[in-house]
């Protein structure tokens, strides 16, 4: 039987980013909170130390950092009629586990989604007409705007201390920065990062044919940066190992090293680590979670009662206790109803290479995570879709994170995969080559969703998240334009040749694309298409707030956590200034 | 499995060793190596078939070393023997079905059980068709048998053959170009082959020097340059938390 501990304010799944921020906001706000963490507590010293941080097979190759999937991965198929199987190796998405989430190994791309993402249907709808989505495409608005949340990412950036260049500060385009983006209001906390070899050519290339190139928004930090809660960031090194990777230089923002310092010495905050929450208690009401129950590190089953819980695990983690917690209807695609699990997408990526002359040293090994050069016109709606048939776009940029031979050793097509010849060719391309990224969007469909696997179960014998994906139509036409545009550039880049092909069908979970899943618990303004309303909050049970990537109706061009964290500013505002005062409901049914 | 001597295995691998072309210095060291190898996971004749399987996936030429002089097979013995070997990093709950290729490796085998029914079923293989050892065939006729293994799903004891040939390509490339201090890449060779410098930790200054030939030899994880200790610069006291945000100097 489980043990019942005294009860507590509120208790944080997972101390990740989310967990972080809303750690810190609600003992600031006077709750006595509990972090419970499945994984290791984990510091910069002594954990993350080189020389042994810079060891590629451990980290990169055997994913050190990750979910421990022994004991707990997920199914995966293409579509209903297949049967799901296990991913019984990490390899298209890398979620982490420990103190600090998967933050702690990302690369530090820092984008704002910008307005028209927020209201993909209705800006769609209203720019190209209803007709323009294509059939079982379930886009929608996230009911937020870029105006409301940019409070909050300024907050999160400035928190972060990231570095780049402002391309519309209070609506004035600054030239050299995105000009797309929505106005912020100030410049970024630090300048951009140096620009490698690579990332200059590509600019050249862009702006010849009158793209708006622009740096990277990085938190590889460009300079020391003190952050306004008092902790001092270094200098980025360019040491190119980035993500999969810990950084022992605090030269990359993570909750390490913008907050948990603080957290951990609050009196008010405790962290228990190698817990894993099996469910959320809900009472007899159905209206009311009490508390959670979760294995701690010896293996004892302990209830821990609480009055306010958030659920600040992975993504496809958020959706998944959701499930086994029977917190919200579990989405069916066939009915179509249901909202739990419900428009879960991806990213849609590609990677033209550009191979040089052996005069030019593009040196792969000096870059940082989120260095380099990019073009954000042809993210989102940033260009007319009109005579294109698909919605979204992609972002282009030379943005090499790093040259770990395992993983890099680019040769043209047609070259073998093994013998002299190719033991010539990477020696002959391994220094003389730029790959660029097509960062693209991800619209969510009726057909792709996340529910309970009815086999496969984890360690304690829950049903594992089964994972229904495939790329769809419209995603597979915006890749191909996008590619398109990017072999444009990649032949104004002086290269001996230029290779890519689009993302085409089917998903391959055996190929590493990004670690970028999202939705499951949406946000939205109808209970009965989203999990959780505008700030956040469960629409059954209002004393529990889901906060993640999970959130997003679809995903966008730009890589999630800037966004990820500006919605963990905008709820933990909302539960401090508003639920906190009259517990309940924050909106309406 | 055919049986041979300990004398024949040595004389094997001493042919592999010849065949290769090489710097006379990494030539007779490999000779060396090989000779006082100890492996933990691999019998003789399996050791055999490696040793001149990873010398054709990456064979020395006149670009450099190859995979037998970087300790390769040393590389996925260590591997195979070890937690990796054994599974460490597969979710291994059945039911065991087979799927689209998409949904990736689904076979009950742990890399080391995968390896070893492998490695049996092409000894029995190449003894049934009289063709003896492996190592012993000319390298056009080694190549040839890579790629009936690399092209089809033959059964080797219940190892589809092209799944077996992806690992043994997979794992020989990690051992070229992982950190030494794992057995393989012996003296930074594959490395250096492509002038990677390895775990060495700062390009600041070189990042905007555009193009330059980076020279210095590569770093591995032994080598621990300065011994630093990085501290977080500022640790702030308790509660010591600003409201207001403050300039980046």
């Amino acid at each position: 039987m489980a043990t019942t501990r005294a009860e507590v304010d509120a208790i944080l799944i997972g101390v990740g980013l989310v967990g972080a921020i809303l750690g810190r906001e609600l003992t600031r706000a006077g709750l006595r909170v509990v972090g419970l963490e499945r994984g290791a507590p984990r510091h910069t010293v002594p954990d993350f130390q080189g020389p042994q941080m810079h060891d590629e097979l451990r980290y990169a190759t055997r994913k050190a950092l990750m979910q421990d999937n022994t004991r707990e991965t997920y199914t995966f198929r293409h579509t209903i009629k297949d049967t799901a199987l296990p991913i019984r190796r990490w390899a298209s998405f890398l979620p982490g586990t420990g103190l600090g989430g998967s933050m702690v190994h990302w690369n530090g791309q820092t984008f704002r989604f910008q307005d028209h993402d927020f209201q993909q249907y209705s800006h769609t709808v209203a720019r190209y007409g209803k007709k323009f989505i294509q059939p079982d495409v379930t886009i929608q608005d996230w009911g937020v705007t870029a105006a409301e949340l940019e409070p909050h990412f300024d907050r999160f950036e400035y928190l972060l201390g990231t570095s780049g260049k402002a391309g519309n500060i209070k609506g004035k385009k600054i030239p050299g920065g995105n000009i797309f983006e929505d106005p912020r209001s100030r410049e970024y906390p630090t300048p951009p990062q140096k620009e490698p070899y690579g990332s200059a050519i590509f600019r050249k290339a862009a702006e010849g044919l009158g793209y708006h190139a622009y740096p990277q928004p990085s938190c590889n930090l460009s300079q020391p940066y003190t952050n306004p809660e008092g902790l001092t960031l270094n200098t980025c090194t360019f040491c190119g190992y980035c993500e999969r990777f810990a950084c022992e230089h605090f030269a990359k923002s993570t909750p390490q090293t913008v907050l948990l310092p603080l957290l951990l010495n609050d009196s008010k905050f405790e962290l228990r680590t190698g817990c894993q929450v099996l469910h959320i208690n809900v009472d007899n009401s159905g209206k009311t979670a009490t508390g959670v129950t979760y294995v701690d590190a010896s293996g004892k089953e302990i209830e821990l009662r609480a009055s306010l819980i958030i659920v600040g695990a992975y993504a496809t983690n958020n959706a998944r206790l959701l499930l086994l917690s029977k917190i919200g209807a579990p989405y069916d695609p066939e009915t179509n109803k249901g909202v739990v699990g419900r428009n879960y997408a991806y990213q849609t990526m590609s990677y033209p290479q550009v191979f040089y002359d052996e005069s030019i040293n593009i040196n792969p090994f000096m870059r940082s995570g989120a260095n380099g050069t990019m073009i954000a016109d042809f993210a989102g709606d940033n260009f007319d879709h009109g005579s294109l048939g698909f919605i979204g776009g992609a972002y282009i940029g030379e943005i090499m994170t790093n040259g770990r031979p395992i993983g890099f050793h680019p040769t043209p097509p047609g070259t073998p995969s093994w013998g002299v010849k190719w033991k010539q060719a990477v020696v002959r391309h391994y220094n003389h080559t730029s790959t660029i990224n097509v960062h693209g969007s991800s619209v969510a469909t009726r057909w792709n969703y996340l529910d309970l696997d009815p086999t496969y179960k984890d360690a304690w014998g829950l049903p594992l998240l089964r994972m229904t994906f495939d790329f769809p139509e419209n995603d597979i036409r915006m890749s191909a334009y996008c590619t398109q545009k990017t072999i444009e550039i990649g032949k104004q880049m002086g290269g001996k040749l230029v290779t890519g092909s689009p993302r085409k069908r089917p998903y391959d979970i055996t190929e590493y694309q990004t670690t970028h899943n999202t939705g499951g618990t949406i946000m939205g303004a109808d209970p009965s298409t989203s999990v959780v309303n505008r700030y956040l909050q469960s629409w059954d049970v209002p004393n529990v707030f889901v906060i993640g990537a999970s959130n997003f109706p679809q995903n966008a061009s730009y890589n999630p956590t800037d966004t990820v964290g500006a919605l963990a500013y905008w709820s933990a505002d909302a539960i401090v200034t508003k639920y906190l005062k009259s517990p309940g409901p924050l909106m309406n049914k | 499995m055919e049986k041979i001597s300990r004398r024949s295995f040595l004389q094997g691998a001493g042919v592999a060793a010849a065949a290769i072309v090489a710097p006379a210095c990494d030539r007779g060291t490999q000779q060396l190596a090989t000779q006082r190898t100890r492996y933990a996971f691999f019998t003789a004749d399996e050791a055999a078939f490696i040793e001149a399987a990873v010398e054709r996936l990456i064979p020395a030429d006149e670009t450099g070393p190859g995979a037998l002089d970087a300790d390769v097979p040393v590389f996925i013995d260590r591997q195979l023997a070890g937690a990796w070997g054994a599974g460490a990093d597969l979710y291994r709950s059945g039911p065991w079905r087979s799927g689209k290729p998409e949904q990736g490796y689904q076979l009950p085998f742990t890399p080391a059980e995968l390896f070893r029914n492998a490695l049996r079923a092409i000894g029995e293989d190449l003894r049934k068709a009289e063709r003896g050892s492996f190592a012993k065939l000319k390298a056009e006729d080694q190549d040839a048998y890579l790629r009936t293994l690399e092209s089809k799903s033959r059964d080797l004891g219940g190892v589809p053959s092209n799944v077996f040939f992806e690992s043994l390509l997979e794992i020989t490339i990690e051992g070229f170009f992982s950190d030494p201090v794992y057995g393989g890449n012996k003296n930074m060779i594959g490395w250096k082959l492509i002038g990677f410098p390895g775990a060495y930790a700062n390009f600041y200054e070189f990042v905007d020097q555009h193009g330059i030939a980076f020279k210095r030899p590569p770093m591995s994880l032994s080598q621990d340059a300065s011994g630093t200790v990085h501290l977080h610069p500022v640790t702030a006291p308790r509660g010591a938390a600003k409201e207001t945000d403050a300039k980046s100097k």
